[in-house]
């Protein structure tokens, strides 16, 4: 999915089949959207993660013609939809409650968008049976939606959503209503199916190990902006924001001043005395102004003695060790006070059995393993 | 997309504003009228003939009370609203005092009965009103068959003259109104937790205390919307006094259909209504609020 | 575990004793022989022979009957309607006084709610009969369907209809093929409801019936203020089978789909 070649936000000649112009939706005084730019290009998997309430839904329900848009324009494939229901746009969604209609069958719910299309009546059924098999459905068509299983409602949700092959399809919080090991299973044949269809999907989750999983890109909403729209690696190793950094995955903040910024590195200050830590620099940071270092739990060394030829090392003693399993979380309380996060994969039997509580540890980074951004 | 939603709402409203709304107004309008020996036996208040300014100029002067203070005059109407009150009154406490029993022993069957004595309750409601009213006629006359039993029986010689008396009037309206209270008080208790009475006999109460503490305090929600139910119907109630009750039964329900349809006067009439509409605010007011205390105890 | 304890044994026999006692008196003797209906004179079914013979209340039955029809049907029809308005329509001018007016002929005693439309006929010179009574019946029963509906309505998951429409479909092809079938139980109910208190109103049709136009109940009232009479009796008798029937049936059927549906959600899991 994410290989090399799928990257068309990267080719200025590509043709995006949705783009937001300066799209602003009001609900009286309350903003959801705030002037939002953003293009979304075929055959995209492209996820919307944020908080609830941040506007993530609206975003979605205006491209299904659900909402109306305050200001701006949104166009598909080149048109412009403003006035245009949602009965007229080759859009489709699976909405979060899975909305089957509790009155008709499997396959009748199949055929409902079907037969209010031009489709001759004589090619539903061979449309309706062919879905069925893409959701591996076939022996439930004759089923009422309450004879069905959690798993089983979201297949025939997503085969109703795709049966008049829309151009883009709209998931809300498509997993939302599954347990976690049937979700992670649902996550592969998600993409698999987007895949093997070749419809652009756009998925809202506030789930963010989710996004990272299914997307191409990921756009990280808050308040009704637009905080990072990027590959889900991208947003992780590089998160152009404080907001960004905490919000997916596990990471550790250290706040300070900007000491200095050359090119791709920048130092940041943190605590009288000690060497400033140095780090990747983040857009839009400036020497002499405030600042943050973020860094990944995984990427931090721990170990007794003072690593050697490493600039980034920080003493610290052990407050708590969380054992997960297949890792261990080290908590370390610093002489400044802060806690950081330490993470290291338990490969051996046996690794860091010396370490225990209230023992004296240094921590150690590399120069390239966290991040300076503004704050 | 406008247009049906102007149509959804406009239908329906303006149909009951000229059905509902209208009428009423039109009472109070008559209600203001003066009496007149002809068809219809009044004289509109609001003569028109003039243009309308003119018509409403002369209805402002002639704003008058005098079917009111006719009201406050003759003391038959004032006992009529009194004796309704009284027999209101006396009617919701019967029905509590026999609805009660029943909707707590409804709530303590096992549960796999709770569904057909529920049906059994509700069954009698389906049925036509008038005829649960009538079949009491013939077992409270005084040939009927209550004195024909009490008779054979030997507890009375002589047979006890309980049709149209205010007594025939209470049996009638605990009848037919007792699903009213019944359903309410079962709805409360049928969420009583049999957990709470242990914890209460745990803590060192009674039985009894038990059950005053807990089941009565739980059941507080249901008595009270059951009571309204039966008492703000049973105060306009017109079928049960003119079948059931005598002639010294007085009730407002009659004595408004009596003044209109034997009687003829109108206006009358419909003071009689409008002030039996101003007494019904009061514990309809009260009803709804404690029903929307209920509502929002229950988020 | 509860246990009935004698003094919920006894409440209760009292208390079903009570309530149909006096039906089952009423049913067993429309089959008495004698014209005085409190003394038994032996089985016999003349009294149902000569309710068939007597046109005035066969006449007035087909009037309630087609009243009850007619008037249930609108009340449906408008009820449904102002449901919506009630559960979907958010704010617009009015809608205090509009839930207001859904509200209050509830609590209305009947007498005024006949005396103000009576009155309400004659200021607009309509004749009485039975469009008047259907008027009447439909605008009192459509508030009980509005409200029977609008419970239905406030869980009813919106994003149905948006997939309705989402899948092709305009509002209303969405309200008709959707929304109506899931709400339907509600809606027919709303029915039933609105044709027993049309069959059973005796007050309301008194005020507005005309000359023309007599209602099974106002018959059945003016007989019986006349005193007991087996052919009452026996007319008492046919309306408490119909409806037991009619009760029981309706009951069966839903406790069988509860059933079915328990048993369907068994085998999807």
């Amino acid at each position: 999915m994410n290989n090399a070649q799928f990257a068309p936000w990267e080719d200025p000649a590509a043709k995006p089949l949705i783009e937001f112009k300066g799209v602003t939706k009001n609900y009286g005084t309350f903003t959801a959207i705030d002037n939002i730019d953003l293009k979304i290009y075929p055959r995209e998997f492209f996820a919307l993660l944020g908080p609830s309430g941040c506007g993530k839904t609206t975003l979605m329900r205006m491209l299904g013609g659900f909402e109306t848009v305050t200001k701006g324009s949104i166009t598909i494939d080149g048109e412009d939809m403003a006035g245009i229901p949602p009965n007229k746009r080759a859009v489709n969604m699976m909405f979060q409650s899975y909305a089957l209609f509790p009155h008709l069958s499997v396959a009748d719910n199949l055929a409902f968008g079907l037969k209010r299309s031009d489709m001759p009546k004589s090619e539903i059924q061979g449309r309706v049976e062919e879905m069925l098999r893409l959701v591996k459905l076939q022996k439930f068509a004759g089923r009422k939606p309450h004879q069905l299983s959690g798993g089983q409602k979201q297949r025939v949700a997503l085969a109703r959503a795709l049966a008049k092959a829309p151009k883009l399809l709209l998931l809300d919080e498509p997993l939302g209503a599954l347990d976690k090991k049937l979700r992670q299973e649902t996550q592969f044949e998600l993409m698999d199916i987007q895949e093997k269809t070749g419809t652009t999907f756009v998925i809202v989750t506030h789930d963010q190990e989710e996004a990272m999983t299914v997307a191409s890109r990921i756009a990280v909403m808050d308040d009704g902006k637009l905080v990072q729209v990027d590959t889900p690696d991208r947003i992780y190793e590089a998160p152009n924001s404080v907001y960004v950094a905490d919000f997916i995955g596990d990471v550790n903040i250290i706040e300070g001043g900007v000491s200095n910024v050359s090119g791709e590195a920048a130092e940041l200050s943190w605590s009288e005395g000690k060497p400033a830590i140095k780090g990747v620099s983040g857009e839009r940071i400036q020497k002499g102004s405030s600042g943050a270092f973020a860094i990944r739990p995984e990427k931090i060394a721990i170990s007794r003695d003072k690593p050697v030829d490493v600039h980034n090392c920080v003493q610290g003693v052990v407050e708590d060790i969380a054992y997960l399993g297949n890792m261990s979380t080290y908590y370390v309380r610093l002489d400044n006070g802060s806690l950081i996060k330490a993470q290291t994969a338990n490969s051996r039997r046996i690794a860091r059995r010396g370490l225990t509580w209230e023992d004296s540890v240094w921590l150690s980074w590399t120069d390239t393993a966290g991040i300076i951004l503004p704050t | 997309m406008n247009f049906s939603r102007k149509a959804l709402i406009g239908i329906p409203y303006v149909w009951l504003l000229v059905l509902f709304l209208v009428p009423f107004l039109i009472v109070f309008k008559i209600s203001l009228s003066d009496y007149a020996i002809s068809i219809p036996p009044y004289t509109p208040t609001l003569d028109t003939t003039n243009g309308w300014w003119a018509g409403i100029r002369e209805l402002w002067a002639g704003w008058d009370f005098e079917n009111f203070v006719f009201l406050t005059q003759d003391d038959l109407y004032w006992k009529a609203y009194l004796s309704s009150l009284k027999i209101a009154v006396i009617a919701t406490l019967l029905t509590l005092l026999v609805g009660f029993p029943i909707a707590y022993g409804m709530a303590s069957a096992p549960p796999e009965w709770r569904t057909s004595l529920l049906m059994l309750v509700i069954l009698p409601f389906w049925t036509s009103f008038l005829i649960r009213v009538y079949a009491w006629i013939g077992i409270l006359s005084n040939e009927g068959f209550l004195n024909q039993f009490l008779m054979w029986t030997g507890i009375t010689s002589e047979p006890l003259v309980i049709l149209n008396t205010d007594w025939a009037v209470y049996i009638g309206i605990v009848y037919t109104y007792l699903p009213f209270m019944v359903l309410p008080i079962y709805s409360s208790l049928e969420k009583l937790d049999e957990s709470l009475i242990e914890a209460a006999l745990d803590l060192g109460c009674t039985r009894i205390g038990a059950f005053w503490s807990v089941t009565i305090h739980l059941a507080k929600p249901g008595v009270i919307a059951g009571s309204f139910l039966v008492f703000i119907p049973t105060l306009g109630e017109f079928v049960i006094p003119s079948l059931l009750g005598g002639s010294k039964t007085l009730m407002i329900g009659k004595v408004l259909w009596e003044e209109f349809f034997s009687n003829r006067d109108w206006p009358v009439a419909a003071a009689v209504a409008v002030i039996l509409l101003m007494i019904l605010i009061v514990p309809i007011v009260l009803f709804q609020q404690n029903q929307q205390k209920q509502r929002e105890a229950a988020k | 575990m509860r246990k009935l304890s004698w003094f919920n044994v006894v409440s209760l026999t009292f208390g079903f004793a009570f309530l149909y006692i006096p039906m089952v008196i009423l049913v067993v003797y429309s089959f008495n022989e004698s014209k005085l209906v409190t003394v038994w004179a032996g089985f016999s079914t003349k009294w149902y022979g000569e309710l068939m013979q007597n046109e005035a209340f066969l006449d007035a039955a087909w009037v309630t009957l087609k009243v009850a029809v007619i008037s249930s049907t609108i009340a449906t029809v408008l009820g449904t309607m102002a449901a919506f308005v009630l559960v979907r329509s958010g704010r617009f001018f009015g809608r205090t006084l509009f839930s207001g007016m859904i509200y209050a002929p509830l609590v209305m005693p009947e007498v005024i709610t006949g005396l103000s439309l009576l009155l309400l006929f004659i200021a607009i010179g309509m004749d009485r009969g039975v469009m008047t009574i259907v008027l009447a019946h439909g605008t009192f029963s459509m508030c009980y369907v509005s409200v029977v509906v609008s419970s239905r309505m406030a869980t009813f998951d919106e994003s149905l209809e948006e997939a309705a429409m989402d899948l092709g479909c305009t509002g209303w092809d969405a309200f008709k093929s959707v929304t109506l079938p899931i709400i339907s139980p509600a809606v027919i109910s709303g029915w039933l409801l609105a044709f027993t208190l049309s069959l059973d109103d005796l007050v309301i049709a008194s005020f507005t019936a005309g000359p023309s136009a007599t209602t099974l109940p106002i018959k059945i009232f003016s007989s019986v203020r006349l005193g007991v009479s087996p052919e009452i009796n026996a007319l008492s008798t046919i309306i408490i089978a119909l409806v037991a029937i009619g009760v029981i049936t309706a009951s069966i059927a839903s406790k069988r789909a509860i059933v079915r549906q328990r048993r369907d959600e068994q085998v999807a899991r």
